[in-house]
């Protein structure tokens, strides 16, 4: 379809040195209204986010945040917090990237009734997700685990309720990066002499590897924030399960405000860390790598 | 010698049915036809990348309809290259002889030497990014024949360069083909191509080929 005459001339791009009409290059008041909607519309949420750290960041002081790390409690719930993180980070990106795979390269039978079953812990409340857990190691064969494993209101609890969260992101992460990587790469090594298994570790994994790192990034992310199967599957006890959400939700309970901000605060500081690290990593490897 | 008898393919709800001819050892052979004819799924199933259904290919009388990719000896250079974006222009070289564990003195003797041939010497410590479409081909070209392969399958390679690199690309494939002596099957749509490059024009209209010799 045409553009009206002057936004079509203003998307115009000729060399200056091409003879003729001079072509406007700087944007039209169309062009500018556009950006500025956008832009609006974006920084209002970005505005409301920013107002909420500083609000958090304005709420607390030095003192308030050092009496927090001081305090036994919170410095077990970081603890618990930042070791439970990293194994259901682990073992997402473990399951995440066999199952990513199989989604994005094989087709069969009840492949769609799989593909929404993967998402449901998505779509799902956090509660129900715990709820469920609950219900499930009440079951004979759960039973029959914690014969051998304490899982219920146990460290292992808090592990197996953020996997099971976390991991619904880690997979859907590791079926986008599979989906880009063109299955002709592993055609090429095939002919070249490789098995299946080692077209996989040798071109699909180095291949994924920015992937893979964005997936247990997510993971690790989602589950330090997770609360609600925590709550229920693994309970808010001190010194046990008590991670930093369940310090926020226990601190809040009690009436102690600034150290529940300062906590809060901590959170935010950790996971934007975790993050900018990641990312500034995967922008090094990438560089001058389409993606 | 590819002999191919009676083959049937599918590719989900395509079917290449009985369609049979010969390449005989040393040809440059150029097989053309219309979109969707099936000349891709032809290529893959002579690769081994596509289940036969029934038929049978030979190399050299050996029956190699069932056989895996990997001990078919085929050398395959798709239209988009499919460079591996973690290794660097040697390390393409080297795939294959390092899956077969050639010993590292011949590996990189052998490196040097399809280096040389392809003109690829000054890339050999880069990576894939960056490299011109024909500098990509020559490198897709360089892995594929790495490994001294009787076949060697060209998916249009030359499809996506432009006229000037297509010329330069076309004169890498006929000198290679003088110099190794391997046999080649080629799909291009570009009859310039096949005139400069074919000693056996493969025609895939309706399901079945047909042959016409030429001499280059």
């Amino acid at each position: 379809m045409a553009l009206p005459g002057r936004s079509r001339r203003a998307m115009t791009v000729a060399p200056s040195s091409t003879p003729g009409p001079s072509i406007p290059r700087d944007p039209t008041r169309a062009d500018r209204a556009f950006l500025l909607a956008l832009i609006v519309l974006g920084g209002s949420y970005l505005l409301v986010l920013g107002a909420m750290l500083v609000a958090d960041a304005s709420y607390t002081s030095p003192s308030h945040l050092w009496k927090a790390l001081r305090s036994p409690e919170i410095r077990y719930a970081i603890h618990l917090s930042f070791l439970t993180c990293t194994l259901t980070a682990i073992l997402s990106v473990w399951v995440a990237v066999p199952i990513g795979y199989l989604m994005a390269r094989w087709r069969f039978p009840g492949r769609a009734l799989v593909d929404a079953l993967l998402d449901i812990p998505i779509v799902l409340p956090p509660l129900v997700i715990g709820l469920s857990l609950l219900i499930l190691f009440q079951t004979p064969p759960g039973r029959a685990i914690e014969r051998f494993i304490p899982v219920t209101y146990a460290i292992p609890s808090v592990i197996l309720a953020q996997f099971m969260v976390a991991c619904a992101f880690a997979v859907r992460t590791m079926r986008a990066t599979f989906d880009l990587i063109s299955p002709r790469q592993e055609h090429v090594a095939l002919t070249l002499g490789c098995s299946r298994p080692q077209a996989f570790w040798w071109v699909v994994i180095p291949e994924a590897k920015r992937g893979i790192l964005t997936a247990g990034t997510l993971a690790w992310a989602r589950a330090l924030g997770e609360f609600g199967p925590i709550l229920v599957f693994s309970g808010a006890t001190r010194m046990k399960t008590e991670v930093l959400p369940t310090t926020v939700f226990l601190e809040l309970s009690v009436g102690n405000l600034e150290a529940a901000v300062a906590v809060s605060l901590l959170m935010v500081v950790a996971a934007v860390a975790v993050l900018l690290i990641i990312r500034t990593f995967g922008a090094q490897e990438s560089i001058g790598r389409p993606l | 010698m590819i002999n191919v008898r009676q083959l049937h393919l599918r590719a989900g709800s395509f079917l290449l049915s009985n369609v049979s001819f010969t390449i005989a050892s040393g040809s440059y052979a150029v097989l053309m036809g219309r979109t969707g004819s099936g000349k891709t799924t032809l290529l893959e199933g002579v690769c081994g990348l596509r289940r036969v259904e029934s038929g049978s290919i030979h190399l050299h009388d050996r029956d190699i309809t069932h056989l895996p990719p990997a001990s078919r000896g085929i050398g395959f250079v798709p239209q988009e290259a499919a460079l591996f974006h973690h290794l660097t222009v040697a390390e393409h070289l080297a795939f294959a002889l390092r899956v077969r564990k050639w010993p590292d003195p011949a590996i990189r003797s052998r490196v040097v030497e399809v280096a040389e041939s392809l003109r690829l010497t000054p890339l050999l410590d880069r990576h894939t990014q960056g490299l011109s479409g024909g500098e990509s081909q020559r490198v897709a070209l360089g892995r594929a024949l790495s490994f001294r392969p009787d076949i060697l399958c060209l998916d249009e390679p030359l499809s996506a360069l432009d006229d000037e690199t297509r010329d330069e690309i076309c004169s890498v494939l006929a000198t290679l083909h003088r110099t190794t002596g391997v046999t080649v099957l080629h799909i291009t749509h570009n009859q310039r191509e096949a005139d400069r490059l074919a000693s056996v024009v493969l025609r895939l209209e309706q399901g079945s080929v047909a042959c016409e010799h030429r001499s280059p």
